[in-house]
């Protein structure tokens, strides 16, 4: 596995901040449509308009700012909002440890770059091209991620300006466009593993299906989410042949 | 339009500890190479963190017991077949989206 990290960037395929954008393109629907549901919310919890810019400028990430808007509503301590901030974002250091190796002969500084606008989306369109062309070229990044930061931004404000007189986000089904998106990611990156891993791969998520049923009988969702997966992906590097 | 004092440090804040974990293993792993055994593990984590979302949102661990969330596992089975069938993530959504949107109106 570790073979790929040694290619120069000569190598590179197709490599363009415009392949990046198009690539993008699919997961717009999703962004739009959290982002405009988010920003219907953010006024609901007596957010102002600006208020709700800046939280899509400054934290950048959907199930973070949702629970932001609930705790700050209820009137929760400030200590309080920031570490469940903290807990719930926590699953980005695992997805940016695994972009990362692919993009270490970039400088420090377009590697803070890359990091900073890393998302569940953005994590899983990445990987998919991983898996299919064992690389990764930064300007495509830099096109993936720069498309969906303002995406989220434009949609977040959007949402929070025509807010009052949205019918409810919900009613319409937007909020599965979410769960569709990592649903259709999971299949993609399955797709590309090979039929000699595929069955070690579907036993591994048969695992993560009782792993995750147990482990919300005491953990918030999202930390089961993480531990779930470090504990999955540990058995899967001692059962794998 | 304003903004109080209190409110942007908060924001800050939440920004800070969203942008750290983000960031750390982009500088991390520039400066050290990762032993093969972390690199395999890796391998592991997309398709282990995209079913555990997945899954995760398929239950419904609001009550005493942990039980299935009924209407997004419906609506799974119609997005997951799309999903393998035409390997696309933009139908994928539309199909789930609408499936959604049909469940709730007759529900």
């Amino acid at each position: 596995m570790s073979t790929h990290l040694n290619f120069n960037e000569s190598t590179i395929t197709d490599d363009s901040f415009a392949q990046g954008i198009k690539d993008c393109i699919p997961t717009l629907l999703g962004y739009i449509s959290i982002g405009v549901a988010f920003g219907v919310i953010g006024i609901t919890s007596n957010l102002s308009v600006l208020e709700i810019f800046l939280l899509s400028v400054l934290v950048y990430a959907g199930s973070a700012q949702f629970i932001f808007c609930g705790l700050y509503v209820a009137g929760a301590p400030f200590s309080v909002i920031i570490v469940t901030t903290f807990i719930v974002n926590l699953r980005h250091f695992l997805m940016s440890l695994t972009v990362a190796p692919h993009l270490t002969r970039y400088s420090s500084l377009r590697n803070i770059g890359f990091g900073t606008l890393l998302t569940d989306e953005t994590f899983g369109v990445a990987v998919t091209k991983v898996m299919k062309d064992k690389q990764l070229g930064g300007n495509w990044m830099d096109g993936l991620n720069l498309t969906a930061y303002l995406a989220w931004i434009a949609s977040c404000t959007i949402g929070g300006v025509v807010g009052k007189w949205l019918p409810n986000a919900e009613d319409w089904g937007l909020d599965f466009a979410l769960l569709a998106m990592f649903s259709a990611l999971l299949v993609l990156s399955l797709s590309s593993v090979g039929k000699s891993k595929l069955m070690h791969y579907l036993k591994l998520i048969a695992l993560m299906a009782i792993l995750l049923y147990v482990l919300l009988y005491f953990l918030p969702g999202h930390l089961a989410v993480l531990i779930a997966t470090m504990i999955v992906a540990t058995i899967g590097v001692a059962t794998e042949k | 339009m304003s903004i109080s004092l209190e409110m942007l440090l908060l924001m800050l804040g939440c920004a800070l500890v969203t942008w750290i974990p983000r960031v750390t293993p982009f500088i991390l792993v520039r400066n050290l190479q990762l032993p093969d055994v972390v690199l395999r593990w890796l391998a592991y984590i997309p398709v282990c963190i995209l079913s555990a979302l997945v899954i995760e949102s398929l239950y419904h661990a609001e009550g005493k017991f942990v039980t299935f969330d009924w209407l997004n596992l419906i609506a799974f089975i119609p997005t997951l077949i799309v999903a393998i069938w035409t390997k696309s993530l933009s139908k994928t959504v539309i199909v789930g989206v609408m499936t959604m949107a049909v469940l709730r109106f007759f529900l």
